[in-house]
């Protein structure tokens, strides 16, 4: 309200000044014979675009959209689409595979430190499972399809020429039209079922000072998720939602915005798509490559019962405690 | 060799849209589709003024630019150009177009985003079809081009309002109008478009 009000009062004196610059212009609306000079008073471009940045009229059509008359903001979508995005993406996606093989040479695959217990503790249930993997797999078609409209003219078209290539593109535009839906199942499904696990814990607090797990001579406690899962967690919902948004927003254009909001819905979309698959790279390394006994978690729903006192020792004794503890293999009848 | 453009003498326009009629009727184009159209600045209160648009055929075309399978081209005489075989609908054209000059008929799935048509300055199709062809005619319109003439907008502007041309010679004849009436609201879009203006 005040914010509005202020911007009110600085367009309003903006209106006046501009009023009283332009007095002497009133005064020239008649030529030096006494006619009227028609350009005088008429609207004028450069002055329209310096306003109001697009100029905008009236049109007997019955399409809003097609009322814009000048936009040179499409200059500028422009540029950002054809070296923002391309440098930027570049940089971000190539320069994340860059950390994650540093860290891979640096500190190789976490082993279990106490080795494997054989005994197993149940992660993840099978619904929890399927929604993780329904919104993986769409996450990884809908980055690749997406990353095609960015980088494929670059990439793939120079190799494959350009018919196959409109084949390529325009399966992968379905593709990533329609799997978007399963993706938003999945994000929410998630949301749903993992939220309660993901306050942030005081827990997490020692985490970080015990280094994360990333120490080999400290011990980092953690409760069913640690900080950096955590983290995960709420970069990939905010993420989510606002890919999803800004993605329906292109899926049906013009619908619910105009020229400037579709440009900046696209921004939105590509710029948040690059960063989310940065993130989600590092989140595929330390669930395969980078963690002994991680990945299983997702795969079977079972995890080895040191892995578990190890990586998430509050949880592990939850878990044992509510008598959810791993069954020992000596107490399965041997017949 | 010759750089053809449009220009829109802002103030001949009368907003009769028989520009809009010649390009529909010359070009079979389909319902919904509006490769020219005419927008009224100020509607209604003094210093009006009516601007016809269609595709400006822009010097380093922003359309050309950001189309992700690059089906878009200018040809040598500057005109811009498209393949519908090669376009996929993606709709990006149309953010980064100044003008708002592609179209899309709603085919294709969630009904917006068909294969992108546009003004091709009546000079045919940007596809393998042979330049004249009927095949051609179907998918982009005429080729009035092909056989030397002008588009059909410009040709039958009743004020002589829209030119279209040799940018220089229409250029020319715009700043000899100015000079002549003293008066001229300028070249709309040509600053955009072409990255000059006219100066009188
Ligand atoms: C609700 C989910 C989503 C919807 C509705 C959606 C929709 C769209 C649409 C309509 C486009 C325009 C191009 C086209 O028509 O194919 C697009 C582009 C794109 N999307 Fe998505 N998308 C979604 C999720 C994602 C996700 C999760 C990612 C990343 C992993 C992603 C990455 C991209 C990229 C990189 C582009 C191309 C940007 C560019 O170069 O302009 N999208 N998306
Ligand atoms: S007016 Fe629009 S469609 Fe035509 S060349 Fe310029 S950017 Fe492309
Ligand atoms: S709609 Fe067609 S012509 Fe336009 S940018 Fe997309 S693929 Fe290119």
């Amino acid at each position: 309200m005040t914010v509005s009000r202020y911007f009110h009062a600085v367009l309003f004196a903006a209106s006046l000044a501009l009023a009283i610059c332009s007095a002497p212009a009133l005064a020239q609306k008649l030529g030096p014979d006494g006619a009227p000079n028609p350009t005088a008073s008429s609207v004028q471009e450069q002055q329209l675009l310096n306003e109001l940045s697009r100029i905008e009229g009236r049109i007997d059509i019955p399409d809003r959209k097609a009322a814009v008359l000048i936009q040179p903001a499409g200059r500028m979508w422009d540029y950002f689409h054809e070296v923002l995005l391309h440098w930027g993406a570049a940089i971000v996606i190539l320069g994340t595979l860059l950390l994650l093989g540093v860290a891979y040479i640096a500190l190789g695959r976490l082993p279990i430190k106490e080795g494997r217990s054989g005994l197993k503790l149940a992660r993840f249930k099978a619904i929890e499972r399927f929604s993780h993997w329904l919104t993986a797999t769409s996450f990884v078609l809908l980055g690749l399809t997406g990353l095609n409209i960015t980088f494929g003219k670059i990439l793939l078209l120079p190799v494959v020429g350009p018919e196959a290539f409109t084949a390529v593109s325009e399966v992968s535009k379905y593709i990533h039209n329609f799997v978007s839906f399963a993706f938003v199942v999945g994000l929410v499904l998630i949301a749903v079922i993992f939220v309660k696990d993901n306050f942030f814990q005081r827990v997490d607090i020692e985490w970080v000072k015990q280094g994360g797990g990333f120490i080999a001579s400290k011990h980092a406690p953690a409760g069913r998720f640690n900080l950096g899962e955590k983290l995960v967690f709420w970069l990939s919902l905010g993420a989510g939602l606002a890919i999803s948004v800004s993605g329906f927003l292109l899926l049906f254009p013009f619908s619910v915005t105009d020229i400037f909001g579709m440009q900046i819905a696209q921004v939105v979309h590509s710029a948040v798509a690059v960063l989310f698959i940065a993130l989600i790279l590092g989140h595929i390394y330390i669930g395969t490559l980078g963690m002994e006994g991680a990945f299983e978690a997702m795969g079977t729903g079972e995890v080895d019962l040191n892995w578990a006192k190890e990586h998430h020792d509050r949880w592990a004794e939850e878990q044992i405690a509510k008598g959810n503890g791993p069954k020992s293999p000596l107490a399965t009848p041997a017949e | 060799m010759a750089r053809m453009k449009f220009l829109c003498d802002a103030d001949r326009c009368i907003d009769c849209n028989a520009c809009v009629t010649a390009c529909k009727n010359e070009n079979e184009v389909p319902w919904g589709i509006n490769r020219r159209r005419v927008v009224t600045i100020n509607d209604g209160k003094p210093g009006e003024r009516s601007v016809s648009m269609a595709c400006m055929h822009c010097t380093d075309a922003p359309c050309a630019a950001v189309c992700p399978v690059e089906c878009i081209y200018p040809t040598e005489d500057g005109v811009v150009l498209h393949s519908k075989d090669l376009c996929i609908g993606c709709g990006y054209c149309f953010y980064a177009c100044p003008f708002g000059a592609p179209q899309y008929p709603k085919v294709g799935n969630f009904g917006s985003r068909g294969k992108m048509d546009k003004c091709t300055y009546c000079a045919g199709g940007g596809g393998q079809e042979e330049a004249g062809s009927a095949a051609e005619f179907e998918k982009y319109g005429s080729n009035r081009f092909g056989e030397g003439k002008l588009p059909l907008c410009a040709e039958m502007c009743s004020t002589k309002s829209l030119l279209a041309g040799d940018g220089e010679i229409i250029a020319q004849i715009y700043k000899e109008r100015v000079l002549k009436r003293g008066y001229g609201s300028g070249a709309w879009g040509w600053l955009t478009a072409y990255h000059e203006t006219i100066s009188v």
